[in-house]
């Protein structure tokens, strides 16, 4: 009967006549490991398209849903998480791969006459991929989206002469970043950029098919068939690439930043690694000049890239007589690895507590003294059996979480006061992807100045990161006004430091001297 | 497939590798996607009490149906919307409330006021007062809300299926 059905399929389609053809392909006999490349970089681009499917099945495309359907992908539904980090490493990695497929071929002089064609439709093919990582940067709509994008239209918007152009082709005709760039950035990740893609892809490889694969310099055994020893190869390295993302993306948490906010100027822009090099190219060139890092710089590589082949015509390809070729790869090398490092160790950091009100760095001492972290993970990579905290909000309400912390304290045997377990509770659903952290990397001492803070009710007259009254001063960036040890007098005797001042004297202990003045001197603008 | 050739030993290994690997890749790509599609939203509400109507107001064993607000979770999102209950009173204390969407294949049911029965618009259904199916295809009887009372203050609840009628 399966019999009869396969004859019956084969007679009319072919199928099975059709892929026995693809598979008994002739190769060179000297084909092996060096050439599993095409077949690894195909491969991710369909895990791509089947992740990137997945969530579009569970995501809303537009600038008022897209951080919330994305939230509700991450936090509420099984394997979401996952379908996002294989989607968001797999990109990273497919990047990896084109950039590895294409130095094999380089080196291997496999670009030579007559593949002119299948080079230049490749360096498409990696400019393409270059555009799924720009365009799909925007969907998440978090801050770290936003920036980077409205980075990017406006090195766009300074072409010479087509800068309103490219502007408004981006959606972007005032400049501004809003639904109508985020329609055309998902169309293109999502439509036009697959399609294209897959049309090239299909392209790519029926030259590859047409030209055969590139011999060695020097056959000396007959050609074998493409099924199944190279077949095992590139199926062993897929699978091992695979292995990889599936463990990065269940190890690595991909964060979901703040929903994007036009307003918000703390945030630094900071473009995904692989375009770090361009971002770090701007900086050395100013004014007039920017445009030879934007454009000119970037336009030249890409052409020079896509011209490969016609500018070096030499029929050798051993390796040994190339060594003109292999000077530039690996010119190429170290100079984007350097603009890549000079970026990384530039980028500013900035500490997830410094936003804090004293209530709240007061509610991670609760957090602490009830020892939470014992069950509950705060990083990547840290799996503990409670729920990562980043995704409370939407898992659990207030009173749950006040509930929750009762019955956990009980049967562990802390004792804390309700209102800690209130604030802790008000505090927690607070806590997102980039400032969960806080939780345990906060200094104890900060920690610990803020409870004394809140112990004494300082907030009655002082404001901390606009939370308090302003009776008194605010005291951000209170150490540039005074120093420690004047600090330190104040509280003893504040009379003695600011006559007909109201604050009243306070006998801290010393611990809790140090830790207040700690605090206080920690407190930024 | 072919006989192992002399030139190719291995070729039945190769082979049963190939198709074992990409059978791994391929089950760890569709069981998480079968939890992905099918295991719904981790985050499990219960709905709240919603006021609708006033029990003073019913005549009884008078269906009416009653408007009312409430909140639901769709999908990523909270929406306040309107929903409606038909309403049956039993007594001076007890109300029915059914939920409005026939059992068969969801069209709403209005009352028939001649024919004294819940109708179905689409495939002809029709249930009593008591919401027992009577004629139809429908295979169960209407669902109902939970139902809580605050003084005269009908509270709906969560709909639950009634049994199979």
């Amino acid at each position: 009967m399966l019999n009869k059905v396969r004859a019956w399929v084969e007679d009319r389609t072919g199928l099975e006549s059709g892929i026995g053809h693809f598979l008994n392909e002739d190769i060179p006999a000297s084909s092996g490991w060096h050439q599993v490349f095409g077949s690894m970089a195909l491969f991710m681009f369909l895990v791509q398209v089947f992740t990137g499917i997945m969530m579009a099945l569970n995501y809303a495309p537009t600038t008022a849903e897209a951080h919330s359907s994305l939230r509700y992908i991450l936090t509420e539904l099984t394997a979401g998480r996952l379908m996002r980090g294989l989607h968001h490493w797999g990109a990273s990695m497919m990047i990896c791969i084109v950039v590895l497929h294409m130095v094999q071929v380089f080196l291997w002089g496999a670009y030579k006459k007559p593949r002119e064609a299948t080079w230049m439709l490749g360096v498409v093919l990696l400019l393409l991929t270059l555009g799924f990582g720009l365009t799909g940067y925007l969907l998440p709509w978090d801050n770290r989206a936003y920036w980077g994008t409205v980075v990017t239209t406006q090195i766009a918007a300074k072409a010479p002469g087509m800068g309103p152009y490219i502007l408004t082709l981006l959606g972007s005709e005032d400049g501004q970043i809003g639904s109508v760039t985020f329609a055309r950035f998902y169309a293109a990740h999502v439509l036009i950029l697959p399609a294209v893609t897959a049309l090239l892809i299909f392209l790519h490889v029926y030259l590859v098919r047409r030209h055969g694969v590139a011999p060695a310099p020097v056959e000396t055994a007959p050609p074998i068939k493409f099924y199944p020893r190279q077949v095992f190869k590139d199926t062993v390295a897929i699978f091992a690439m695979f292995a990889l993302l599936f463990v990065l993306a269940v190890a690595v948490r991909v964060p979901l930043g703040k929903l994007a906010d036009p307003n918000d100027v703390s945030y630094i822009p900071r473009p995904e690694w692989y375009f770090l090099f361009l971002f770090q190219v701007l900086k050395y060139f100013e004014g007039p000049l920017e445009i030879v890092g934007s454009m000119i710089l970037p336009g030249i590589a890409v052409v020079l890239l896509f011209l490969t082949p016609f500018i070096d015509r030499g029929k050798a390809i051993a390796l040994r007589q190339r060594t003109g070729a292999i000077g530039v790869l690996v010119l190429s090398l170290i100079g984007w690895g350097a603009l890549t490092a000079a970026a990384l160790s530039t980028t500013p950091h900035r500490d997830p507590w410094k936003g804090f009100t004293a209530e709240e760095m007061a509610a991670i001492g609760t957090f602490r003294q009830a020892e939470c972290w014992k069950c509950h993970s705060s990083s990547p990579g840290d799996s503990r059996p409670g729920p990562n905290l980043a995704d409370i909000a939407v898992l659990r309400d207030r009173d749950w979480l006040v509930k929750h912390f009762k019955d956990a304290s009980a049967e562990a045997g802390k004792s804390v006061k309700d209102l800690q377990w209130r604030r802790l509770a008000t505090f927690l659903p607070k806590l997102d992807d980039e400032n969960v952290e806080s939780l345990h990397q906060t200094p104890q001492t900060l920690v610990a100045g803020a409870v004394v803070y809140q112990q004494n009710n300082c907030g009655a007259c002082h404001q901390i990161n606009g939370a308090g009254m302003k009776s008194g001063p605010g005291l951000n960036g209170v150490a540039k006004r005074w120093d420690r040890k004047w600090m330190e007098e104040h509280f003893i005797d504040p009379e003695s430091k600011s006559p007909g001042t109201i604050m009243p004297a306070y006998k801290f202990s010393p611990a809790d001297m140090t830790a207040m003045l700690d605090y206080m001197m920690s407190l930024t603008d | 497939m072919k006989p192992p050739s002399p030139e190719e030993p291995r070729r039945g290994f190769l082979i049963a590798s190939i198709n074992g690997l990409m059978g791994l890749i391929t089950a760890a790509l569709a069981l998480p996607s079968a939890g992905y599609l099918l295991g719904g939203s981790k985050a499990k509400r219960p709905a709240d009490w919603v006021p609708a109507g006033d029990l003073a107001k019913l005549e009884q064993n008078v269906p009416e149906q009653i408007v009312f607000e409430r909140v639901r979770r769709d999908g990523w999102k909270t929406v306040k919307e309107k929903a409606s209950a038909w309403m049956v009173k039993t007594s001076e204390k007890e109300v029915v409330a059914f939920s409005p969407v026939c059992t068969h294949l969801g069209c709403a049911v209005s009352w028939d006021g001649s024919a004294k029965t819940f109708a179905c618009p689409c495939h002809t259904s029709s249930f009593g007062t008591d919401g027992k199916v009577l004629a139809g295809p429908a295979p169960r009887a209407l669902d109902r809300f939970a139902v809580k009372m605050d003084g005269t203050t009908i509270l709906l609840g969560e709909i639950r299926q009634a049994d199979k009628a």
